[in-house]
């Protein structure tokens, strides 16, 4: 940091770069580790109740868990089979 | 009762083995009867860190294959009289490490009376480093002021949250410690550098301390002499202050701080 750059505003430093890259990455990283655990069980549970109404294929229904600012957005894809 | 210490990092590199050699000498020079291991098979090294790659005649393998005994495979330290070293095997499969044979190894030693045994995780989250932390009870993750080194500690924190037995059998998991290694205060005094602070907020896992980029560090391992015994330099009080603290005492961090040197030093130079 010089009077230089004082004077002419100062650029970021490569430090808090990294930092603001790592906080993103990791928060991330954590919820796609701590999602799995459960996901696999409400999809098998999801299947098995969409299955009583109709027929459907197992690899139709889609769940994922994304974050969203604040939020948890948990998202539930579900594939109708065709001719319905 | 046995204290097993995984010394982990995710990144290869940071300077596990450096960690592992100094930390376990610390706390034989402390009076504690301390085994460390090597678990990074094929590739081992905590021997030529220890200075007793010359004296390696079985390893952790033979004895998790019944080829020879504990009593056997155990190196004794030139500079401290109840430490103890375990090499990896160097030749023989990664699967080699069973869960049943680490098991075995670490209960004989408990047997033998050891206070401490400490594993030195080799890089990557592969068989051989979850090995190292299957049966932690403390985990220092050693961390480099780094991206890509933050990022995998992160990740290994939370395989050590997952697959420990700890973890598995819902006992009290196990105690984290962040170790910052290679930290220039310069360098994160100017921006260029994250500094140990914001790799705690990241990681959110207890600073145990900050080792000093160094010198002392390739001089040691040069000479196969655990860099905690390089009197009077920053990276041995370092790891001497991260023993202490590990034990429950109150340290100070220090090499920490960044120290604009004055006119004279500029003029005449010096370090």
């Amino acid at each position: 940091m010089s009077w230089l750059s004082l004077i002419f505003g100062e650029k970021k430093s490569t430090a808090s770069v990294a930092k603001e890259r790592l906080q993103l990455i990791i928060a991330h990283e954590r919820t796609c580790a701590s999602g799995p655990e459960f996901l696999p069980e409400l999809q098998k549970d999801l299947v098995a109740v969409i299955s009583k109404y109709f027929p459907v294929n197992p690899d139709d229904i889609k769940v994922g868990l994304e974050k969203q600012g604040n939020y948890e957005v948990l998202e539930v894809n579900i594939v109708l089979p065709e001719g319905r | 009762m046995t204290t097993i210490i995984t010394v982990t990092s995710g990144k290869g590199g940071v300077g596990k083995t450096t960690t592992s050699a100094s930390i376990a000498s610390g706390l034989a020079l402390r009076g504690f009867k301390t085994a460390v291991i090597d678990f990074d098979v094929g590739l081992r090294n905590l021997d030529l860190i220890m200075g007793c790659e010359r004296r390696v005649v079985y390893d952790f393998v033979n004895v998790i294959q019944g080829d020879a005994n504990l009593h056997q495979a155990l190196i004794k330290d030139k500079h401290c009289d109840n430490l103890f070293v375990l090499p990896a095997s160097q030749t023989r499969d990664k699967d080699a490490l069973t869960e049943e044979g680490v098991e075995k190894v670490l209960k004989e030693l408990e047997h033998q009376g050891f206070d401490y045994v400490i594993c030195d995780s080799p890089a990557g989250i592969e068989h051989g480093a979850v090995m190292a932390l299957t049966f932690a009870d403390q985990a220092i993750v050693v961390t480099n002021p780094e991206v890509s080194s933050v990022r995998d500690s992160d990740r290994i924190l939370g395989i050590i949250q997952s697959k420990s037995r700890r973890a598995i059998e819902g006992r009290e998991p196990v105690k984290e410690h962040l170790l910052v290694t290679r930290y220039s205060p310069k360098r994160a005094h100017e921006g260029e550098m994250l500094t140990y602070t914001d790799i705690q907020e990241l990681l959110r896992i207890p600073l145990l301390g900050v080792i000093p980029e160094s010198e002392a560090v390739l001089q040691a391992s040069n000479q196969g002499i655990p860099a905690i015994h390089q009197k009077d330099t920053p990276v041995a009080d370092a790891y001497q202050d991260a023993i202490g603290r590990f034990l429950g005492e109150q340290h100070p961090l220090r090499f920490v701080e960044y120290e604009k040197p004055g006119l004279i030093k500029r003029l005449f130079g010096g370090k």
